[in-house]
């Protein structure tokens, strides 16, 4: 398991220097010129050059990038802005501050969002894929099936204010979606990120309800269920021990796909809302050219999708010993 | 029997019979493409602590039929017609929860590939145990060390240790003694094997026959043994069952059907087994042709496409209308031919050649 | 002796064992097939018998050269043709042909029968006379098809069927070897009688020699002139039929053939003998020392950990038949117990 866990963590990092080099030739190679937008409307040469120094663009592409990846672990000192303590990821070209101040700063939100939403996804998703599955073929089954469809094909941008509308507008069941922190209110947190969490999940779930209810049907016929019913075991305990054992498989495997296409919704949601998240920061990164802040919120975002997909293989190890031993 | 208050299944009673009677048993499965008759008013009778061997290949109906007697067929595909007694209780008109308690206490099933049909996300230990606790309440430690002892019994080595291994951490031979070893930790009555050695090793197969024949002549289990090998039912059953297109054809005592076949489809199916002393100069005796689907099974007899003899029966019945098993007792078979005739046949061009 | 069609020795085929951290490199290895001799005549049947992990498949594979081997060498007519490239094997791919166990997985379902038979002619530049539709409908009738289900696909076909028509794919290039592996393990009891009279009746009327791989004894006993006995990538024993039906002296052969469920109830005065093994197959990734057999055998000795038995004609033996043993048994199948299993003691 140690071993497992180290190569994994291994391939995690190689993954990751990958992404932040492709990401960093491909940034800098868009025609815009950072420079000439800190110089202002009107620039003299000597200026342009000056700055494009201090921002270290003089320097070849790759000792460039050189001095970038150090700068995340060692700190460095640019000289436009002053000192960059580690984990540098540079500053903003639009606000000045440092990248990783900036994202640390809308984390929170982010992964509220996110999270929340993982959790709405999970429980309705597999829960009504379950009683289908439980019901299979009678009235439920068909209901459960039906809705998860029209789920599926409505958009955030579109539910998410009619929801406002009724939900917040007219009755005034609950707040207007926010950002609250956590750790100051709880219960504010929640009732305030309830309807973002709701709506985004909302294109998720569906895939999550067909998944499980098909693969426990599949895994009901397995034989070794069938040996379960064999020596007594009882339907409930069929259902819950062995089939969904076998179940969890394929619906981990999808979730560990689906957190980047989560985290991407999770940007779109916090438009709709307008909450002060990583997304926010992402949007106006493009809008500004703002550079060192689009690579850092990919990086962060790659980061992030790396070390959940290694949970995800730490949890197949959990789930099914057939993985301990590979 | 118990008289437990809160179940109300009242169990059906009647006299003293054989252990295990199954009656007129028909299985129908709906299916896209139509009714498919899996099994057809199928009888049989099994004496305690004897083992009975049904023969058939595959889609002849021996699966399912076993199948029924636990109650594991899908309900809402599946029409079941006759009767099938074990002692005093009926078993198709059952409830759920008298078949649930039957299940693997007085009734118990092993399977054909042992490493499917375990679950591959428990310990054997604990695969064994959950049995026991369920149908004897016992509690978790106890469990355990039936378990343990039960792996022991099967021939499983170091079995204290072992009992905490998954499935897939043994050879097939071994997970095959583990199936044993869960399907006998109740000490049932009737225990089923269904093709219990075909994915099998040759010289493990040989262990695993042996040991089911030990462990019933300890525990005086009786055993339905489902197989496609007539090789195994020779060395294993003393009753045997020929299933063809969902129907019994023909069931005798083991010497009675192998020394003695009489039907057609007997013939064909002990002529086309090579044998260990057989003379290797002449060919072998298939069954020319290949078995009908049992969606649209011919009228009359159902081997009659693929059988040589009709032409002595002297009529048309074998194809209008369907033979039934006669005599009414012991070696029986369901063929027009008379029963001279068929000794003739059998003694003139087949018994040689076999 | 006829002329010697096929001949292997010391043929080996080691598969890598991947593992290891980030970058994968070989861990161990299955030692499928270990160093193997044999012949096969022209228009003989030589039986590969023995149990899963024992390398018969393999060692097919490895003659019909769809296998690339570690070790040793192949000949076919006196040519080696181990490591023929792609073109110089041309001529010798037409005359070995395969037959496969799966008759549902190894016809192209997309294909009609006329396609899958016929194909192999095409790819070769064959031209027979007639045409080639009548010369596939020529092999449709000596499998015992339809000639007229030419323009059918597979799946009109039941096992039996498809299986005849994988026979007549290996025909259609006029092979003088045909490597079977398991032709029949995948058929029901009656069909399976149906194929193994077809084979035999194509081996005598058109001389095509066979290397008939399968694990049922009595299937190799009736259609096999010579038998060799595998047991963890090693011949153990072989010899003519009767050599190892009747007079075997390698322990693993008088176990497996003891082993064998027989229909033929046992008549009076007359015993064969039972022998039942410990345990499975031991590991082809770590097999044992010196002799392979050694684990599971009642005979063993110290001698069988160090010292690998040469297959030799022992003491006793007929011409032809070789037993690699230090300590062979009696050639005799009948009359004594030896049971070894535990569970059954």
């Amino acid at each position: 398991m140690f071993r497992f866990l180290l190569r994994r963590i291994a391939g995690a990092a190689l993954i990751l220097l990958i992404i932040s080099a492709v990401t960093f030739f491909l940034f800098y190679a868009v025609p815009r010129d950072p420079a000439r937008a800190f110089c202002g409307k009107i620039c003299p040469p000597a200026n342009l050059a000056l700055i494009r120094h201090n921002l270290g663009m003089d320097d070849p592409l790759f000792v460039q990038y050189w001095h970038w990846l150090v700068g995340i672990f060692a700190g460095r000192d640019l000289v436009q802005f002053g000192a960059c303590p580690a984990p540098c990821l540079g500053y903003s070209f639009a606000t000045q501050e440092t990248v990783f101040s900036a994202i640390l700063d809308r984390l929170p939100v982010t992964v509220s969002v996110t999270l929340g939403a993982a959790v709405v996804i999970l429980t309705f998703g597999i829960g009504t894929g379950m009683l289908a599955a439980w019901q299979q073929g009678r009235p439920v089954d068909k209901v459960a099936s039906a809705s998860s469809v029209i789920g599926a094909s409505l958009q955030i941008y579109f539910v998410g204010p009619i929801l406002v509308f009724f939900i917040v507008d007219s009755m005034g069941l609950l707040p207007r979606p926010a950002y609250r922190a956590f750790t100051e209110n709880p219960l504010d947190w929640f009732v305030h990120l309830l309807i973002p969490w709701v709506v985004l999940a909302m294109i998720f779930t569906a895939n999550y309800t067909r998944m499980t209810r098909s693969t426990m049907v599949e895994q009901l016929a397995e034989d070794y269920v069938r040996t379960a019913r064999a020596k007594g075991m009882s339907g409930p305990t069929v259902f819950l021990r062995f089939a969904w054992r076998g179940a969890m498989i394929p619906i981990v495997t999808i979730f560990g796909v689906d957190l980047a296409t989560l985290l991407g919704g999770a940007i779109i949601t916090e438009q709709t809302f307008t909450l002060h998240g990583i997304g926010e920061l992402a949007v106006r990164a493009v809008q500004n050219t703002d550079l060192p802040m689009l690579l850092g919120v990919t990086l962060i975002g790659a980061f992030a999708i790396v070390m959940l997909n290694i949970v995800v293989d730490v949890l197949y190890a959990v789930i099914d010993p057939r993985v301990r031993l590979a | 029997m118990t008289t437990v208050t809160w179940d109300r299944e009242q169990p059906a009673s009647r006299g003293p019979g054989p252990f295990l009677s199954v009656r007129d048993l028909s299985v129908r499965f709906a299916t896209e493409d139509g009714v498919v008759h899996a099994v057809d008013r199928l009888s049989f009778d099994l004496e305690k602590g004897t083992t009975l061997g049904i023969v058939g290949e595959s889609g002849s109906g021996k699966s399912v039929s076993n199948m029924a007697i636990l109650g594991l067929h899908d309900p809402a595909y599946t029409t079941l017609d006759g009767e099938i007694w074990l002692e005093d209780t009926e078993l198709l008109g059952a409830g759920p929860g008298t078949l649930e308690r039957l299940r693997g206490d007085r009734v118990a099933m092993i399977f054909q590939d042992p490493l499917t049909s375990l679950s591959p996300y428990h310990t054997v230990g604990r695969q064994i145990a959950e049995t026991y606790r369920k149908h004897r309440k016992a509690g978790k430690a106890e469990a355990r060390a039936r378990a343990i002892e039960m792996l022991d019994r099967v021939g499983i080595p170091q079995a204290r240790t072992r009992v905490d291994d998954y499935p897939h951490q043994f050879s097939g031979g071994m997970r095959q003694r583990v199936m044993i070893a869960m399907a006998l930790v109740c000490d049932p009555d009737l225990l089923i094997a269904d093709e219990p050695t075909t994915a099998l090793d040759v010289t493990v197969q040989a262990q695993i026959l042996d040991l089911l024949a030990d462990l019933q002549q300890q525990f005086g289990t009786s055993i339905i043994l489902i197989t496609h090998d007539l090789g195994v039912v020779a060395r294993t059953a003393h009753q045997v069952l020929v299933m063809y297109a969902g129907r019994s054809i023909e069931q005798g005592t083991v010497q009675e059907v192998l020394r003695e076949p009489r039907h057609p489809y007997t013939w064909g199916l002990l002529g086309s087994m090579p044998k260990l002393r057989s003379n290797v100069d002449l060919p072998l005796l298939p069954v020319r042709g290949t078995p009908p689907s049992l969606l649209a099974p011919p009228p009359g007899c159902p081997f009659h496409p693929r059988c040589d003899h009709p032409a002595l029966v002297g009529s048309d019945v074998c194809f209008t209308e369907r033979p039934e098993l006669s005599p009414a007792e012991g070696h029986r078979d369901a063929c027009y031919l008379t029963l001279a005739q068929k000794r003739e046949i059998f003694d003139g061009q087949i018994k040689e050649r076999l | 002796m006829t002329e010697t069609l096929l001949e292997l020795s010391g043929l080996t085929k080691h598969f890598p064992v991947l593992g290891g951290l980030v970058f994968k490199r070989q861990v161990a290895r299955v030692h499928a097939v270990d160093g193997i001799d044999l012949t096969v005549g022209a228009g003989e049947t030589l039986g590969l018998v023995g149990e899963s992990g024992c390398g018969k498949s393999t060692t097919g594979r490895l003659v019909a050269r769809l296998l690339e081997p570690t070790a040793g060498t192949i000949r076919y007519q006196g040519r080696d043709i181990t490591h023929a490239s792609r073109r110089q094997l041309r001529p010798v791919r037409t005359d070995i042909q395969m037959i496969f166990q799966d008759p549902y997985s190894s016809l192209n379902p997309r294909q009609t029968v006329g396609k899958i038979i016929g194909g192999p002619m095409e790819l070769n530049g064959i031209e027979p006379s007639g045409g080639l539709q009548r010369r596939v409908q020529e092999l449709l009738e000596t499998v015992g098809l339809n000639p007229e289900h030419y323009n059918r696909f597979p799946h009109e076909f039941s096992g039996g069927q498809r299986q005849r028509i994988g026979v007549a794919r290996a025909l259609a290039l006029s092979p003088k070897l045909i490597v079977a592996d398991e032709p029949v393990s995948a058929l029901d009891v009656s069909i399976q009688a149906q194929v193994v009279n077809l084979l035999q009746q194509l081996q005598r009327d058109l001389g095509i020699a066979f290397l008939f791989i399968a694990h049922d004894l009595a299937v190799v006993r009736h259609f096999s002139q010579r038998v060799a006995v595998m047991y963890l990538g090693k011949i153990v024993e072989i010899g003519d039929r009767q050599a190892i039906y009747e007079r075997p002296r390698h322990p693993y052969t008088h176990a497996l053939l003891s082993a064998v469920p027989e229909v033929e109830l046992p008549t009076d005065g007359e015993r064969r003998e039972r022998i039942r093994l410990a345990g499975d197959v031991p590991s082809p990734i770590d097999p044992p020392s010196g002799c392979r057999f050694r684990t599971r055998c009642w005979k063993a000795q110290d001698k069988c950990a160090t010292e690998v038995p040469p297959l030799a004609r022992i003491e006793g033996n007929t011409e032809g038949h070789l037993t690699a043993c230090h300590f062979p048994e009696e050639p005799t199948v009948h009359g004594r117990d030896v049971v070894i299993d535990p569970a059954l003691a």
